[in-house]
């Protein structure tokens, strides 16, 4: 059986070029990059290097304004917690969006209770958050405006520049969770007004555990991690050297096929689309039709739950997800379906495909011949069913 | 997540006893759509004793398993003896559920005491 892996947004596989280029920092240039011998200067130059891919990537920016952190999830909580932090004595008031990822609703949470007001702005039916209710929330003590990119679950892109706007009009920082953006579509963080941007090796073709968090100068946040004086006393901890050096090397590549491939996944995805509304009845595209990321397609198959079409799916080798993969333990529908307004069965009967850089044409038509019976199955047992059909 | 037993994969890709019956004597139905699982299940029941049962179910993998066992595991018995059917017998019959999954073999007891309850109060 051959494997179809639909889940890029989940995570990818390490490019076999990031992989040459973090090898020799785990083998022989071994160095600390705070060392100043030859083993450390080695690790330091391939530290820079990276930094400059990265700004290249986002930018170009300044490589400066680049500080290594172990991944996303991090990055979220240094932007929040660290503005938060930095910028207390100006405000307690923090505005978000719905929709965000976890990485970014719970360090809100948090910070909730440590006494700041968080408010959360909608979003329509497409899962676009709306400026002039963002710009409504504004408050004399509002320091932080933080929202997505691009979603993880409908693959929606947000007025980032608009939304920047806003904030710069009124003195605020502007934070955007860019991981699932990032390599697969154009930013560039300066010319958009973007403060801070989280980002994350592994959705781009680089290792786990190593991602970056773009700080403007202009922009001041307590560090996070304390220790050493590593990123310019920005974030303590020895450079992961192999990691940073992957990540340099997956920015490099996404940059250059970022056009490319972005022209590639569109044509897949639509035709992965096309191909499951033609075959299957009442099914709902979730996302916005045109501003969405081009590798993402989250559909709501009707009447029927997201996992038992997922384990079908799994056992002829395809591999998509329900929700976000971070949340497919719980129970509750996901929350930026729910955001949006999708009736909680419905959403219960989301699968989000996620396309990247080793999908094929054949790999779609594949997925969209396997899909018809197993739906067809789950309805057939579906107690919903026979009410959606029978009135 | 913790993955599946065998046998409630078996369960997941050949339910047994999918469907409804027309004349029932029971129906259970529970659960609603936000918490992701609706289970509903029919009996057929002569002189006191259950002679068969169907069901159809909204849900995940585990749900669906524990509708085919607990649906298995009732056929044959009195009415008196479904009712000491335990979400824990269903379970591990099932060979065990991930820990996040118990609450569907919560599910599948309360559907089969709804049935037996409606059969109850059908009999009056």
């Amino acid at each position: 059986m051959t494997k179809i892996y639909m889940d890029h947004n989940a995570t990818t596989p390490v490019h076999p070029n990031v992989l040459k280029a973090m090898l020799p920092f785990l083998e022989t240039e071994y160095g600390n990059a705070s060392s100043m011998h030859s083993f450390g200067r080695a690790a330091r130059e391939a530290v820079e290097e990276a930094r400059g891919k990265v700004a290249g990537l986002i930018g170009p920016c300044e490589p400066a304004d680049i500080v290594f952190t172990s991944g996303g999830t991090e990055s979220d909580n240094f932007a929040v917690k660290g503005a938060a932090h930095a910028l207390k004595k100006k405000g307690k008031h923090i505005i978000t969006s719905k929709i965000e990822h976890h990485a970014i609703l719970s360090p809100c949470e948090f910070l909730e209770k440590e006494g700041y007001e968080i408010t959360y702005t909608p979003v329509d039916e497409y899962g676009v958050v709306d400026p002039q209710a963002l710009k409504n929330a504004v408050r004399d003590d509002t320091i932080l405006i933080s929202v997505m990119f691009a979603n993880n679950e409908t693959g929606t892109i947000q007025p980032v520049e608009e939304i920047a706007e806003i904030a710069h009009s009124k003195g605020i920082l502007f934070h955007t969770d860019a991981v699932q953006a990032v390599g697969k579509v154009p930013i560039n963080a300066e010319k958009m007004g973007i403060d801070l941007l989280s980002m994350s090796a592994h959705k781009i073709y680089g290792p786990k555990g190593i991602g970056a968090i773009y700080i403007n100068k202009k922009a001041k946040i307590t560090p996070f991690i304390q220790g050493g004086h590593h990123e310019r006393n920005r974030r303590a901890g020895t450079e992961n050297v192999p990691g940073i050096a992957g990540l340099g090397k997956a920015c490099e590549l996404a940059k250059s096929d970022l056009e490319s491939e972005s022209v590639r996944l569109t044509a897949l995805r639509d035709r992965l689309w096309n191909g499951i509304s033609a075959n299957v009845k009442d099914v709902k595209l979730n996302g916005h039709p045109r501003k969405r990321l081009s590798n993402t397609l989250n559909v709501s198959f009707k009447y029927i739950e997201g996992e038992s079409i997922l384990l079908n799916l799994d056992l002829k080798g395809i591999a998509a997800s329900s929700g976000s993969a971070c949340t497919s333990g719980s129970l509750e529908p996901s929350h930026v379906l729910k955001a949006m307004g999708v009736d909680a069965a419905v959403s219960q009967g989301s699968v989000r495909f996620s396309l990247g850089r080793a999908n094929t044409e054949k790999d779609i038509d594949i997925v969209v011949r396997e899909i018809p019976p197993i739906i067809k199955k789950l309805r057939d047992m579906s107690p919903l069913y026979d009410s959606g059909t029978r009135g | 997540m913790e993955p599946y037993s065998k046998t409630v994969m078996q369960h997941f890709m050949n339910p047994h006893n999918v469907g409804e019956i027309k004349d029932a004597d029971g129906v259970g139905n529970v659960g609603n759509p936000v918490c992701g699982d609706i289970l509903r299940i029919y009996l057929k029941i002569e002189n006191e004793k259950i002679i068969d049962a169907k069901f159809k179910t909204f849900g995940c993998g585990a749900a669906i398993a524990t509708s085919s066992m607990v649906t298995d595991l009732v056929i044959g018995k009195t009415v008196e003896e479904a009712l000491k059917i335990s979400n824990k017998a269903v379970a591990e019959a099932l060979g065990g559920l991930p820990p996040i999954k118990m609450h569907c073999s919560m599910l599948a007891e309360e559907a089969l005491k709804s049935a037996i309850e409606d059969y109850m109060k059908k009999k009056k």
